[in-house]
Parts: C-alpha cells; structure tokens; sequence
C-alpha cells in the first residue's frame, strides 16, 4: 500500500462525508425557501388600506327601515363629494369601483348596532377592492402600459388624491383572521376554514382514539395468536400505507353514496379521517404498551390482578403519554391532510362559519388549495399568509406532542 | 337519553351490591362489577339498535315519505321527485315548513308529520322498553355468588375485539367499493381499452352531434405520467434520503444530530398542499424561466417541477426508513471492518449498504408507493391534459390528478366519467398495495437474518 492510495482514500471519505452534509443542508435549504416564501408573500395579506369617508345621514327620510337604507348609495355619494369635479357617468363608476363592494354591508351592520348615528354625519373606515389595495402596497408597476395593468390612469391619480387629502389609513386586516371565505380577496377571511378543519378534527378524535387505543390493547394483550388477528395486523400495516386519496374514494362511495349522508359536512370528513389516521394511533398505542416492561405486568399479575385490571390499572396509565404524543401527531397528519376531502365535497364555496358537525364546512387546507386556484393576484397573498398559519399551527402541535413526551416519558 | 339509564342502571346495581356487602355477605366481585355488568345491558342494546337504525335511516325515510310523493307529484320529472323527497326528509320534523311545502297539500301534510312522530314515539319506546327488560332481567341474575367481574371482562373483550375488525372492516369496504364501481365502469368501457388504450379524454358527449368528445378512457397516458414524476421525484429523494440517512447515523456528532433531525421532521410535516401550492406558485414558474433561459421550451405545469418538489417532501421520508434498517445491521460487521482499517466511508460503502441491501430497497419501494398515491402536489402543480411523453419539460397528467379532477363538483353517479374515477382509484390500489406487501416482506425477512 503506497502513500498515494491512501491519500485517495483520505479524499474518498472526505467526500464522502461532504455529500452527507451536503444532501442535509439541500433539504434544510428547500425548507427555509419554501417557509421564506410563503412569509414573503404573506406580508401584503396582514393589512389593508381603507378610506375615511364622512357619511351624511342626517336627511333620510323616516320612513326608511334601518335594513333598506341605501347604504352602498351614501358611500358612493360620500365618494363624491370628494371629487366635485367628476360628472361624467361611467367615471363616476369607475370611481365607486375603488371601494370593496362589501362596504354597504360593512356600513349596514356598523348602523344596526349603533343606531344613534342615523341622523347624524359621522367617519367611517370603508374597505378597499384588492386591486386598489394592492396599488397602495406598491404592487402596481405604473410604468407599464395602461392596458397591462388592473389600475388604469384615472384610477392612479384618484387614489394618489385620496392618498394625499389623507383620508386613506393602514390598518391591520382583521377579516382575515375573523371572516368565512369570499368572492372578494379583501374580505376573505379563513376563520370558517379553521373551525371547519377544528370540527373535523374533533370528530376524527371522538371516533379514532377509542377505537384505535382498544383495537391496540385487544391486539397486544388479549388476542390469541391465529390467523384473524395475523390477518387484522398485516390489514393495520397496509392500511398505513394506503395514499390519502383511497379513502377519499371510499367516503364518497360508502358515506355520501351508499349511506346517504350529505355532501360537504365535518361529520363525513371526520368519519373519512378517522380511518385514515386509526392505523397509525394503532401502531403509536402498540409500541407504546410494548415499551412498558413485563415485570410491571407479572408483579400485578402475581398479586391477583385480572388481564383487564393489568391492562386498565398498570400498562395503560404507563404507557399513557406515549400513546398521546401518537395520537396528536396522527392528527396532526389529518390537520394537513386535503385529498380525501376534496373527493367528499369539503371542497364548496362557504361563506357561513360552521356550527356543527351537519353544516357545510371546509377545511384549513382545502381552503389554501381553493385560493390557490383564483385568478385574483391578492389572493397569493392570502393563500400564502393561510398557509404560514397552517405551518405554524402544525408546528405548535408537533411541539407540544415533543413536549409531552419528554416530559412524562418514563425512562424503565 | 341512553347513557342517563345506563348511568342509572349502575347506580341501581351498585347500591344493591354495597348493601349486601355491608350485611356481611361476601360478594365475589366488587359493587363497582356489578354496576357496570347491569349498565353495559342496558346500554348496548340499545346503542346497537341506535346503529342499525343510522344506517337504515335512509331507507326508513324512503318508506315513510314515497307513497306521499308518488300519490301527489306524479306530473313532476325524476329530477323534482327527488328534490322533494329531499325537502320532505330535511324538514319532516316541522309541520309548519311541510304544510306550506307545494309538494303537499294540507291535509297529506298533517298524515304525514303524524306517521313521523308515531313511528319516533315507536322508535322511543321501543329503546325504553328494550333498556328496562335488559335491566330488569341483568338485575335480577345478580346474586352474592354471582361474578360479574368476568362478565363484564368478557363484555369488555368482545368490545375490543368489534373495534380491531375495523380495520378489516375498512380495507373490505375499500376493495368493495372500489371493485364494484368498476366492474359498473367496465360494463360501459372495454376491459382492454382501459388498460391498453393510449388515448385519454373524459368528456363523455352531452348531446349527440357533440364534436371532440367521443370519451376515450385509454389510462397508458396516467400510468406513464405517473411514473414520470415519480421518477423525477425518487431521483431526488433517493441520493439526497440515503445520504441524509448516513450523515445522520455515521458522521453526525449527537449534538448536530439532535439539531438536523428536526429540520427533517419538520420537511415531513408540512401539509401536502402547502408543497403544492409552492410548486405551482415558485417552483413551476422558476423552471419555465430557467428552461427558457437555455433555449428550452418548458411548460409551467411540467413535469419536473412537480416532480422536484414532491423529491423533496419524499427526502425525510427515505432518510428516516433507511436510517433504520441501516442501524439494525449488527454493531459487529461495522466494528469488524473498521478494525480492518477500513474508513468510514469504505465501511458503509462495503459492508453496510451491501448488508442493508434488502432494507433499503424496501424503503425505496414504499417511497415509491407515497409518490404515486400522492396527490395535492400533482393536483395543483402538474397538468390536466393527458400526453403520452416522457419529455419531463413538458406537462403530464397522473392518476391521482385525474381522479380528483373527475370527482370534483357535482356528479351523477352512473356516468363512466365518474365511474372511471373508481377504475383509476382500484389500480392505484392495487399498485401501492402489491408495493407495500413486497416491501413488508422484504423488510420482514432482513430484519429476521439479523436477529
């Protein structure tokens, strides 16, 4: 053996290892890019622009019922009186077009819970559209041709005026966090989508946990070894590995289908989950019973314990924090999860804040996949600012599943 | 309703078996056994007849409304029959909504709501009297020599045993449903055409003179776009997880171990819609940019981006799998090579892998299986359209892509588009599937060589 070889061999290893380390810092770089990104495109979602506009409701009519004002119509007129010299009709919509098409409504709510104001001229914050917000954001490029762009000239110098008359405020987006969805990107929100996806997950719990701790015991500790409970565990093992998708297919056909349960609700979505996610509480709950020690089992044994008392007693209080830091990462997984819902119809345009597991829902994650999919460039924004809160819950979970573990973990 | 017996029950059976325990009469369980054998009777019948009466609930529902509505909308069409029957089953329990329903008249409306409450006050009573006889007949058996103790261990093993057939329950209701849809889809479309032709288009005509929408159901098209990006996906994820995996386990001092884990595990835990979404919104527009660049024509929904990023949600998958097959390669063999003066990197090229051979390969083939079940990154990254390619720049469809692209949206459940859907999901089955058991085994008997 020469000094040369060995010196090759030397580079040989130290290549060798440079890959290793290499192929780690690839994945955590792709992680950092894609968590970097959706936090850069996140950012124009958390705010909004409104405009401070007075409204004079001083003469109405009495006649008028709170619900039938003309709210939209003050607004406008409101708008107006900004820009006096705007008499042409079609400018005078495109005007009104600057403000979200929700703040009638907005305005409405504001006056039948406040009702002292009618009579009287007061300021309100109205929302809006997402494109005249996006222009505000600095996210119109106004040296492109006017026909490239959503903001045309008119519409720019409009907004500039406002912005200088300093009636135009920043604020933080509050609909995005309290709002159900929207055709409208500036009032859409995904709080309906997370009660939806908490719904879900709820029903997913009720029905997984017992189901899947006490097919764990029965099999770890009563089943006698023979062909059904071998065909029940290599059935649990496959069922792990069966993509999400399948049982997406199996709601449809035998829940929405064969049942006749309705479309679009959380207790299908549950029912579809709980399966998907029972084999791995499963496994988590077995291995977990496996790692509390014998002696513990005969000691209570010797002492006159029976098999359910062991069990109930001794082994599951033991082997209690493993099976939660389980059943939390398994839900977690169900959290993320979208394909099979997709396929039961959890999938719908929502726009109401579910109540029960009968309600049309959608989930967090479904909701990012049908933002994904509008045209609307603020969209992005929210699509991406949803996902950053989807992680981050995900994470939150993960970590208290950690947590748990080693806190309670007993070391035999 | 039923539980408050139950809990009744208990209270009732307790309370008799303390009083005789304080008599001095031995018992041979305790009082607490004999609660719960009384309340477990009365329960579960009923609770068993709670089921029985979910899953006939639609059947019932059609009994009591369909001679209402054949008797007062004969004139109506399929679609408004079933449309009423809808609205009467949403809304039967309110008699104001059905007498102003127009399907009823006034006096339909009022039989009607009373055959409903009649039948609920049967079905009321009925869970009352089968309760109460189940509780009488269990209290009475209790005696002082009686062991309720084991009867209710047994009743507790049974329970259990109803819950571990779920699993066997879900995967028989799996291949049910899915075999049934498709024998319906191939009595529509040829066995072979599916299998063999290489043309893919849904569209079944609406009307008749429709041009371009013959519904050609030829799935070569899916399979080889699958395996496209799955092939895409793997070469990323198999250099990049296996070398991981051997950082990981042979380099990695534990406190840089315990610090690159997570960064794995947390790659695991992003939502696939969150990959998706990136895919299409970063990485798709990047590779048409970079291809462009080169002179390349590349598709925004190609297959390589796709792809790409579906490697890298695989990565912490292959590195986690063959990180344990490698560790359980015996202390020994790595010893006995590095004592040789072997390096690390000879000893993992030469004996570890070369040992850990079968395992790894398992591994790969159930990375494999991931990649073709996966769907939200396809879904939102790669194409609808079918091509029969293997140009990764250019935009495939997959199966996963096409199922849920045919499901999506209201659907009538005879037509061989939504038929197709099942077809499509039974040989992803089938695949992943046969890829999972052959990977079992394999993992099964290294694992029994080394132990």
């Amino acid at each position: 053996m020469n000094k040369n070889n060995f010196q090759k061999r030397h580079r040989a290893e130290k290549r060798f290892k440079a890959y290793g380390l290499f192929s780690l810092l690839a994945a955590a770089t792709m992680l950092a890019i894609i968590i970097g990104s959706m936090a850069y495109k996140a950012v124009p979602a958390f705010n909004n622009y409104t405009l401070n506009l007075e409204i004079d409701m001083s003469n109405l009519s009495p006649l008028d019922k709170v619900e039938d004002i003309n709210y939209r119509g003050l607004i406008r007129d409101s708008l107006f009186t900004i820009f006096p010299e705007i008499q042409d009709r079609s400018k005078k919509r495109k005007l009104s077009k600057l403000i979200s098409s929700s703040s009638g409504y907005s305005l409405r709510d504001f006056i039948i819970e406040n009702p002292s104001y009618i009579n009287k001229k007061f300021y309100f914050n109205v929302l809006f559209t997402d494109d005249s917000d996006l222009f505000y954001k600095g996210y119109v490029d106004t040296s492109l041709p006017e026909n490239e762009r959503r903001i045309d000239n008119d519409e720019v110098l409009w907004l500039e005026n406002l912005y200088s008359l300093g009636r135009v405020q920043n604020k933080i987006s509050s609909n995005l966090f309290l709002n159900g969805d929207s055709r409208e990107p500036e009032t859409a929100g995904f709080f309906g989508a997370t009660i939806g996806s908490l719904i879900t997950i709820f029903v997913t719990l009720i029905l997984s946990f017992p189901i899947g701790v006490f097919t764990a015991i029965y099999l770890e500790n009563f089943a006698v070894k023979n062909r059904i409970t071998d065909f029940i565990e290599v059935n649990i093992n496959n069922l792990a590995a069966v993509p999400s998708i399948i049982f997406g297919l199996l709601g449809l056909a035998v829940f929405i289908n064969f049942f006749g349960m309705p479309r679009s609700i959380p207790l299908v979505g549950g029912l579809v989950l709980s399966l998907m996610t029972l084999p791995t509480i499963i496994i988590t709950t077995r291995s977990a019973l496996q790692s509390v020690p014998p002696s513990i089992r005969e000691a209570a044994l010797a002492m006159g314990a029976s098999e359910m008392q062991v069990v109930f007693q001794h082994l599951l209080p033991a082997a209690l924090p493993g099976i939660f830091t389980g059943t939390i990462i398994g839900l977690a997984r169900a959290f993320g999860e979208s394909a099979p819902l997709l396929l039961i119809g959890m999938v719908a345009f929502i726009v109401d804040i579910p109540g029960s597991i009968n309600d049309p829902a959608t989930a967090l994650p479904v909701q990012i996949y049908i933002w994904a999919d509008s045209p609307e460039r603020a969209f992005v924004a929210k699509t991406s600012a949803a996902t950053l809160i989807l992680i981050g819950l995900l994470i939150i979970i993960n970590l208290v599943a950690v947590i748990l573990r080693k806190r309670y973990e007993v070391k035999w | 309703m039923i539980l408050s017996l139950g809990i009744i029950a208990f209270g009732i059976a307790r309370g008799k078996a303390k009083a005789q325990l304080e008599n001095n009469e031995p018992l041979r369980s305790m009082p607490v056994y004999h609660g719960l054998y009384v309340s477990l009777w009365t329960i579960l019948p009923s609770i068993f007849l709670v089921i029985l009466f979910l899953i006939f609930n639609k059947s019932i529902f059609d009994f009591l409304i369909t001679p209402f509505i054949s008797a007062s909308t004969i004139s109506l069409g399929l679609d408004e029959v079933i449309y009423a029957k809808n609205f009467l089953i949403s809304n039967i329990s309110n008699l104001n909504n059905l007498t102003n329903s127009e399907f009823l008249s006034n006096e339909m409306a009022l039989s009607l709501y009373d055959r409903y409450t009649q039948g609920r006050l049967i079905a009321f009573g009925s869970f009352i009297i089968l309760s109460i006889t189940f509780l009488s007949v269990t209290l009475n058996k209790l005696s002082v020599r009686f062991d309720a103790r084991r009867k209710v261990e047994s009743i507790f093993k049974f329970i259990f045993f109803l819950f571990s057939t779920m699993a066997v329950l879900t995967t028989i209701g799996i291949i049910l449903s899915l075999i049934f849809e498709t024998i319906r889809f191939f009595s529509q479309v040829g066995f072979f055409d599916f299998i063999f032709g290489t043309h893919w288009s849904p569209q079944t005509a609406i009307r008749e003179d429709q041009v371009g929408s013959s519904g050609s159901f030829g799935a070569i098209p899916l399979f080889t776009g699958t395996l496209l990006i799955t092939a895409v996906a793997m070469s990323i994820a198999a250099p990049l997880g296996l070398y991981s995996a051997i950082f990981l386990s042979q380099y990695a001092k534990p406190k840089t171990r315990d610090w690159l884990k997570p960064i794995l595990e947390i790659l695991a835990g992003i939502p696939t819609v969150v990959y998706g979404f990136f895919a299409a919104l970063t990485v798709g527009p990047f590779v048409r940019s970079c291809g462009e660049y080169f002179g390349l024509t590349v598709a925004t929904e190609s297959a390589l981006a796709a792809g790409a990023v579906m490697g890298v949600m695989i990565i912490p998958y292959v590195s986690s799998l063959s990180d344990d097959v490698m560790s359980a390669v015996p202390v020994s063999l790595r010893d006995g090579s590095l004592a040789l003066g072997a390096t690390k990197s000879e000893t993992v090229k030469k004996v570890i892998f070369p040992a850990a051979l079968p395992g790894i390969v398992s591994a790969l083939l159930l990375a494999v299986s991931r990649a073709i079940g996966e769907t939200m990154i396809v879904v939102m990254a790669a194409g609808l359209a079918a091509n029969l390619t293997i140009n990764p720049l250019s935009a495939v469809t997959t199966v996963t892509v096409q199922i849920v692209t045919l499901l999506v949206g209201d659907q009538e459940f005879d037509s061989a588009k939504t038929l197709a859907a099942f077809a499509l999901g039974l040989m992803l089955f089938a695949i992943t599937l046969i890829l999972n058991i052959f990977a079992m085994i394999v993992v099964r008997r290294y694992r029994e060589r080394y132990e």
